[in-house]
């Protein structure tokens, strides 16, 4: 059998706001990672990273990034991935103070 | 201080006003992320983990209460209130939009100040002494150079793409208040046998490879500065790698060739340098020069101030901490912390940037620095005066007594923004300032200078503090190497590191393990933390640090 591939998702950072974005199944950039599409297959994801490519003129620095499914969608298994979820640990600013009743 | 002229005012506003227009084909599309980005990051836009940042230079950490307002201005208009000052005496505002950065910069020219060079593979903000031009020790003040070199390399051509940024510092006394020996080239002025020049040291720096700047000349004379500085320069630009960005800094082009073959190559092109400059350069310093006069202080009457010493521990504690001897004898130099514990260091909100503005209006001669340690500073403050600039710093949060010692930590930003950062670092500095405050012991313990930096690039400056922080990236978890021994001043050392790494949760215990470890090893308390790690070496403060974890361990 292959190696294990370690599920993804296409994270960015907005054009125009700078903000952190996931990719959805549905082509949207969302600011909650649990909408974000999860890709489960290798060949999938970098068709997917591909296409957030082409679209240069809506986010920055599309990349792959490693999760593990969770109860409510995506779960970041780096910390690195964690902080770009929430926000800063020093002060309550970013996603973590932006409504997240959304969903 | 320096105040931009017509030139100054068109050159500006012609390089906000292509800004705006890439920024505008930016976003119709017209411009493609690849193309953007150099054009964003000359001019100070960095796209970070949660935003856009935007790094504001403050030439030699001298600002001007207009300027001040201005900075706060920024920060309550188009960011979250607040604005972080960093180890290079520069400002940083964390959550830029990209549509309005335009208008940002556009503010901050209406004050003569920009974001140019504070990035990229130039010549960046120039650093000084905080203390300049009022320092009892100092030559003379030495930002008049400082601001010399600015313009020189504001837009130089020859050196806007360098192998890798460039970093000068300059400095005028015995003393070292800006690390100048951990610069790419460090500037002391010094008199020889009547004459005015200066020693020049090259090759110091941070980052993966840390090392002490060497001495490229012992002497060079005053009207030699700009040309001798173009042969370093194009000696760096010819023999600089490019092939290796870890390798591409001024320290290891000197290591790797050699001092001597380093300045022989400096050397051999400073003559045709030299011809090229009839001195335009020089008249124009002396014009400089005259805008940089240390205000005229009035004699004062000392009287409330030694008044509130007396009857105020409060205040005399902070006094003793914050207010340093000025030349003028009834006069102050008064640091301002932005270290309150548990704060973040660095970070002053717009309120606190506005009220000192105010106390530099009515007392402080109109003239507020930035340091490299992240702090403001008051230069000259009548000693009278200095009881109610304290209270008026204290109602504000500004009023934490600790300038120099531990709580005094140096942060970079870290993973809470920095896209670099391998690690946190602001939480660390956080719960090691509040255990102190918790502990009640660092007057007791003195000067000892703790630096955090979130990642190898060492912006928080880890290698030189007397203990010292990395946070790395460990197999996906968090964890601190320690280093001690550093030693950011005139007798600048690079730290030593201690042995394995601690993780996010062991490194405030461990830290306080080392203090606690000193306190016993001290002969008495004037002795520093450095010294009794002079004297007594690694061991005692290794034992401290991993003996204990292996007890507690046991003990589990």
């Amino acid at each position: 059998m292959a190696r294990e591939f370690t599920p993804k998702v296409v994270t960015a950072n907005a054009l125009i706001e700078g903000d952190v974005v996931y990719l959805t199944a549905d082509d949207r950039w969302t600011r909650h990672l649990s909408e974000a599409e999860l890709l489960i297959d290798e060949a999938d994801a970098e068709y997917r990273l591909l296409q957030a490519q082409a679209r240069a003129h809506e986010i920055v620095g599309a990349y792959l990034a490693d999760m593990r499914p969770g109860e409510s969608g995506p779960e970041p298994t780096h910390f690195r991935e964690d902080f770009r979820r929430k926000g800063p640990s020093n002060l309550f600013h970013g996603k973590q103070s932006e409504g997240l009743s959304h969903a | 201080m320096y105040t931009y002229n017509d030139f100054d005012r068109a050159f500006l506003a012609e390089r906000n006003r292509q800004f705006r227009a890439q920024v505008e084909r930016r976003i119709s599309g017209a411009l493609t992320e690849d193309e953007f980005r150099p054009l964003r990051l000359m001019n100070g836009l960095y796209l970070q983990l949660h935003a856009y940042m935007l790094r504001v230079a403050i030439p030699y950490g001298s600002l001007d209460p207009a300027k001040l307002r201005q900075l706060a201005y920024l920060a309550e208009r188009w960011d979250k209130g607040y604005g972080h000052f960093t180890t290079r005496t520069n400002i940083q505002y964390h959550w830029s939009k990209l549509r309005e950065v335009p208008d940002m910069l556009d503010a901050l020219a209406e004050v003569g100040m920009h974001a140019i060079q504070t990035s990229g593979n130039t010549i960046r903000n120039v650093t000084s002494d905080h203390f300049a031009g009022a320092a009892a020790d100092e030559l003379t003040d030495p930002r008049p150079v400082a601001e010399l070199i600015r313009q020189w390399s504001t837009d130089h051509p020859e050196f806007q793409f360098l192998p890798r940024k460039f970093k000068i510092a300059v400095i005028a006394s015995e003393a070292d208040r800006a690390v100048m020996k951990s610069h790419d080239i460090g500037l002391r002025i010094v008199e020889r046998d009547g004459a005015r020049g200066y020693q020049v040291w090259v090759g110091g720096g941070m980052g993966r490879t840390p090392m002490v700047a060497r001495l490229l000349r012992d002497f060079l004379p005053e009207a030699d500065l700009l040309p001798y500085l173009e042969a370093v320069l194009a000696t760096y630009n010819r023999l600089g790698r490019r092939d290796n960005k870890y390798k591409a800094r001024i320290k290891i082009t000197v290591f790797e060739n050699g001092l001597d073959t380093f300045r022989d190559e400096v050397e051999a092109l400073f003559p045709a340098r030299r011809a090229a400059f009839s001195g335009v350069d020089q008249d124009w310093l002396a014009d400089i020069r005259a805008r940089f006069v240390t205000p005229t202080l009035p004699e004062r009457d000392a009287q409330a101030y030694y008044a509130a010493r007396d009857t105020d521990p409060v205040f005399r504690a902070w006094a003793d901490t914050n207010v340093t001897p000025h030349r003028h004898a009834d006069h102050g130099i008064v640091s301002i912390s932005l270290k309150a514990h548990g704060a973040t260091p660095g970070d002053a909100s717009a309120d606190q940037m506005r009220l000192v503005a105010d106390l530099a209006e009515l007392y402080g001669h109109n003239d507020i620095r930035v340091s490299h340690a992240q702090n403001l500073v008051l230069p000259h403050v009548a000693l009278g005066d200095i009881p109610t600039v304290y209270a008026a710093l204290r109602e504000a949060g500004l009023g934490t007594a600790n300038i120099g010692l531990a709580s005094d930590i140096i942060a970079c930003p870290g993973m809470d923004y920095c896209a670099l950062a391998t690690a946190r670092s602001i939480p660390v500095a956080q719960g090691i300032a509040t255990r102190l405050e918790e502990l009640k012991i660092e007057h007791e313990v003195g000067h000892l200078q703790i630096k955090i930096s979130g990642c190898i690039n060492a912006c928080g400056h880890h290698h030189v503090g007397h203990i010292g922080i990395l946070g790395l990236d460990r197999a996906g978890v968090e964890n601190y190497q320690i280093t001690l021994g550093g030693d950011p001043s005139e007798t600048t050392a690079i730290g030593t590191r201690t042995g394995p790494g601690f993780a996010y949760d062991e490194i405030v215990p461990a830290v306080e393990r080392l203090i606690f470890a000193y306190l016993d090893l001290r002969e008495g308390p004037e002795e520093t933390f450095l010294e009794t790690y002079k004297r007594l070496g690694m061991e005692p403060f290794k034992s401290a640090l991993y003996d204990q974890e292996a007890r507690a361990h046991a003990a589990e």
